[in-house]
């Protein structure tokens, strides 16, 4: 499976919950597949989703799904160890490791290679880590959500895009509907 | 008067509730000061741009957040600055250590330093600079600028401010 394909199947899980969704084509994949209030769109800043992600978890009670890449973690590594020591009950992060930078071309990422981003969650003191089979995702986004702890997944599947029309929602319109949905009761 | 417990007043009378910092030596005394207040969830993160996001989230999640920083790592936050936090409309004080400047002992600071204000003003991005220890009593209107506009603004705040490295 691709990344879009697991997004579309995820949909209906992701619906129900804060969504930061990681810059270029995931953004694109999502809001095309299934465009959501509860959706932050990042249209900059490569890598910083899963840090995002972390800050909205740590100031607000509802469950938050960082969708990240690869790549994208590899450009922020010193995520990890702030997630490892810092991260609230109510913050999972799903790493959908294509072993590419997709949006830019495909190009293969170390990921794809001897480095191992589930092992190095883990040396930075991720307690919860778990790596998913492409087809396993709903599952195990499902039971985290339901575990209701710390969570840091790693999605294996195949590279490669769908063809999205890029977003053209302003940014403050993004945040402005998703902060409304994030106070909601 | 103690400019390290004054800066942790403001901010607490500001409802800023979430800080994020990279720690230079001249910050040492503020983050100190941070961590002893019950009102502020303080979160070390390993570089700047990081940070900012975790600020971003803690934006959108209904908190105010600052960051607390050395100018020498304003290189690694312009994008961050101009996409994320610009390109949303997102409020973050920048309290910056201002290496290089006037008593800095260090000749390398001085690099950094001299393309500090040139960035910021390249970004738009509204600048105070204090330099004597009475400047901080501006610091409380900064806060309430930076929540009124939605912008990020910068606070740089150099050695003499602090009150230099022993006898510089």
């Amino acid at each position: 499976m691709i990344r879009s394909e697991i997004l579309k199947e995820i949909a209906p899980i992701l619906r129900d919950q804060l969504v930061v969704c990681n810059i270029g084509i995931p953004s694109q994949e999502l809001h095309a597949i299934d465009d959501q209030p509860t959706n932050f769109y990042m249209l900059g800043t490569m890598g910083l989703a899963s840090s995002i992600g972390l800050g909205l978890a740590l100031t607000q009670p509802k469950t938050v799904i960082a969708i990240d890449g690869d790549g994208s973690v590899l450009t922020n590594l010193g995520t990890l160890p702030t997630i490892g020591n810092n991260a609230p009950d109510n913050f999972i992060l799903m790493i959908v490791d294509n072993g590419s930078y997709g949006s830019t071309g495909d190009q293969p990422t170390y990921t794809g290679k001897k480095t191992d981003l589930a092992g190095m969650a883990r040396a930075a003191g991720c307690d919860n880590v778990v790596e998913v089979q492409d087809v396993d995702t709903g599952a195990a986004l499902q039971k985290a959500i339901s575990e209701k702890k710390p969570t840091v997944m790693v999605v294996k599947c195949d590279s490669g895009n769908a063809k999205m029309p890029v977003i053209t929602m302003d940014p403050v319109v993004i945040k402005d509907r998703f902060m409304k949905a994030v106070a909601a009761s | 008067m103690n400019i390290d417990k004054r800066i942790a007043d403001d901010l607490v009378a500001n409802g800023v509730s979430f800080v994020t910092t990279v720690p230079c030596k001249q910050l040492a005394g503020v983050i100190e000061e941070i961590d002893t207040r019950d009102d502020i969830f303080h979160i070390p993160s390993n570089k700047e741009d990081e940070g900012m996001g975790l600020c971003a989230g803690a934006h959108m999640g209904g908190q105010r957040p600052a960051i607390i920083m050395q100018n020498t790592a304003l290189g690694v936050t312009i994008n961050t600055l101009a996409t994320l936090i610009q390109y949303y409309r997102m409020p973050l004080p920048m309290l910056i250590s201002y290496r290089g400047e006037l008593r800095e002992p260090v000749a390398c600071q001085v690099e950094m330093a001299v393309h500090t204000k040139a960035l910021l003003a390249q970004l738009n991005i509204p600048t105070y600079h204090f330099h004597w220890q009475k400047d901080v009593e501006e610091f409380d209107n900064i806060l309430k600028y930076t929540f009124m506009c939605n912008k990020p603004v910068a606070i740089l705040t150099d050695a003499n401010f602090w009150g230099g490295y022993g006898d510089q």
